[in-house]
């Protein structure tokens, strides 16, 4: 199979403007991918599928990847002319001076393609496309008109990850219902706190255990503390009637 | 009225047999429990291979498993229930006609399991439904299931039939409707049904 450079190089012969940037995989796989403009991001899909030397006809995989926003804090040097006294005689002297700056970089949502062909017996090429930001322009172009497979693996990924394919024929939440709100496998999201009974609970479980717990009894407090005390003793041995019997296995 | 053992078996001896209406009520009820014919994942499976020749739940009267839950007396929570699934598995249990009975099938049915902390997984279905029997097992052996079945049919031996814990269809009081939750826009609601589960206090 030709090389990433190589295909990058057939890609932008074929479609004029199509804004493909090789992205290394440091680690021994070695496994680079090709990061695509949204706006050309069909046709590109198109000619992979077309070429007759690269004939990627099989779309394995479609995965979403969340990427927060970043604060980066770099150092800068820099140098400036500074007017100073020297020996009683304002000079222009040049300083450097080391500065701590702030960076902001918006996160962003990103989809990952994994072509095959299976004509040509190679692969993978792995294809990325970036949206805007994670909020509002989540927006990136479906790739089911190319390849069908990629149906219901973009449902999954606008299902978990809040990404919105314009040209899905049928764009509807795969796996959670259709009222819920959130996407779970954004980093930022938040589980609803039903850790109310964890009996084997360690590290993070642990933790959101102790949260529940201490936010329980502060609502159990104001209650008790609200209402007369006679009022509350009837709740406080109150079991489900029926128990679960136990059978060894 | 219970019949003094040592003279019913004085008297089967003899070729009498002495029983009274409540045993022999309870040995038709135990001996033709008729499952309700829904798996929800791999230990499903383990629930076919019990009904299948090599195990043969048929030997202790369980082998009609029912596609209706009109027809079925015995619901095997087999899997890992989903809260998306969760609404469907509990209006199945409220289909079901009295007296019924729930066997919570393997790790995940009892508690949610190796997927607990999942966003899309009840943490067990005795948050909605009462459950009469849980074997632990990821999936559990069809030995297991088999046991479970046999704990039930005890359990349903030792109902009296009239007074207290006397089987649901013979107690005008007991609750036959159980709340359906619904899909909220974070998780399901309600969370658990307070009236069937509440969480047992662990100390930490």
């Amino acid at each position: 199979m030709k090389t990433m450079e190589e295909i990058k190089a057939a890609i932008e012969a074929a479609v004029a403007g199509a804004g493909v940037e090789v992205v290394p995989n440091p680690s021994p796989s070695g496994q680079h991918s090709l990061r695509i403009e949204p706006g050309r991001a069909v046709e590109v899909a198109r000619f992979l599928r077309d070429d007759d030397e690269l004939a990627l006809d099989f779309l394995s995989n479609v995965t979403g990847v969340d990427w927060l926003d970043r604060e980066i804090e770099e150092t800068v040097t820099e140098t400036r002319t500074v007017t100073k006294m020297v020996d009683g005689v304002e000079q222009a002297v040049e300083e450097t001076v080391e500065e701590a700056v702030k960076r902001f970089e918006p996160g962003f949502l990103e989809a990952v393609y994994h072509l095959y062909s299976v004509a040509k017996k190679h692969g993978p090429v792995v294809l990325r496309m970036r949206t805007v930001n994670r909020t509002d322009q989540v927006e990136l172009p479906s790739l089911t008109p190319i390849w069908r497979s990629a149906e219901f693996q973009e449902r999954e990924v606008f299902d978990l990850y809040g990404i919105v394919f314009t040209g899905h024929p049928d764009l509807r939440r795969l796996l959670m219902w259709p009222g819920f709100k959130d996407h779970p496998m954004r980093r930022d999201y938040v589980e609803p706190d039903d850790f109310e009974y964890e009996p084997t609970a360690h590290d993070q479980v642990l933790e959101r255990a102790l949260a529940h717990q201490a936010a329980e009894q502060a609502v159990a407090e104001q209650a008790v503390s609200s209402a007369s005390p006679s009022s509350s003793a009837g709740a406080a041995g109150q079991q489900g009637s029926r128990q679960g019997t136990e059978a060894g296995a | 009225m219970a019949v003094d053992e040592g003279l019913k078996a004085e008297l089967g001896r003899q070729g009498i047999f002495v029983t009274t209406l409540e045993e022999l009520y309870n040995w038709g009820r135990r001996s033709s429990l008729w499952p309700m014919q829904f798996g929800l994942a791999c230990c499903a499976i383990e629930m076919i291979a019990t009904t299948m020749a090599r195990y043969d739940l048929a030997r202790f009267g369980g082998e009609v498993f029912r596609p209706s839950p009109r027809q079925a007396d015995l619901m095997i929570v087999s899997g890992t229930v989903t809260k998306k699934m969760a609404p469907a598995v509990v209006r199945l249990y409220n289909q079901m006609a009295e007296p019924r009975y729930v066997i919570a099938m393997g790790a995940c049915a009892i508690s949610g399991g190796p997927f607990k902390q999942g966003y899309n997984v009840l943490k067990g279905i005795d948050r909605y439904i009462p459950v009469d029997v849980c074997i632990p097992g990821c999936p559990p052996r069809p030995e297991a299931l088999i046991h479970a079945f046999m704990t039930l049919q005890k359990k349903i031996d030792g109902q009296p039939l009239t007074g207290e814990g006397r089987p649901s269809h013979l107690d005008a009081g007991a609750r036959g409707e159980f709340p359906v939750p619904v899909y909220g826009e974070h998780d399901l609601e309600p969370a658990s049904d307070p009236g069937v589960w509440n969480a047992p206090r662990v100390k930490r």
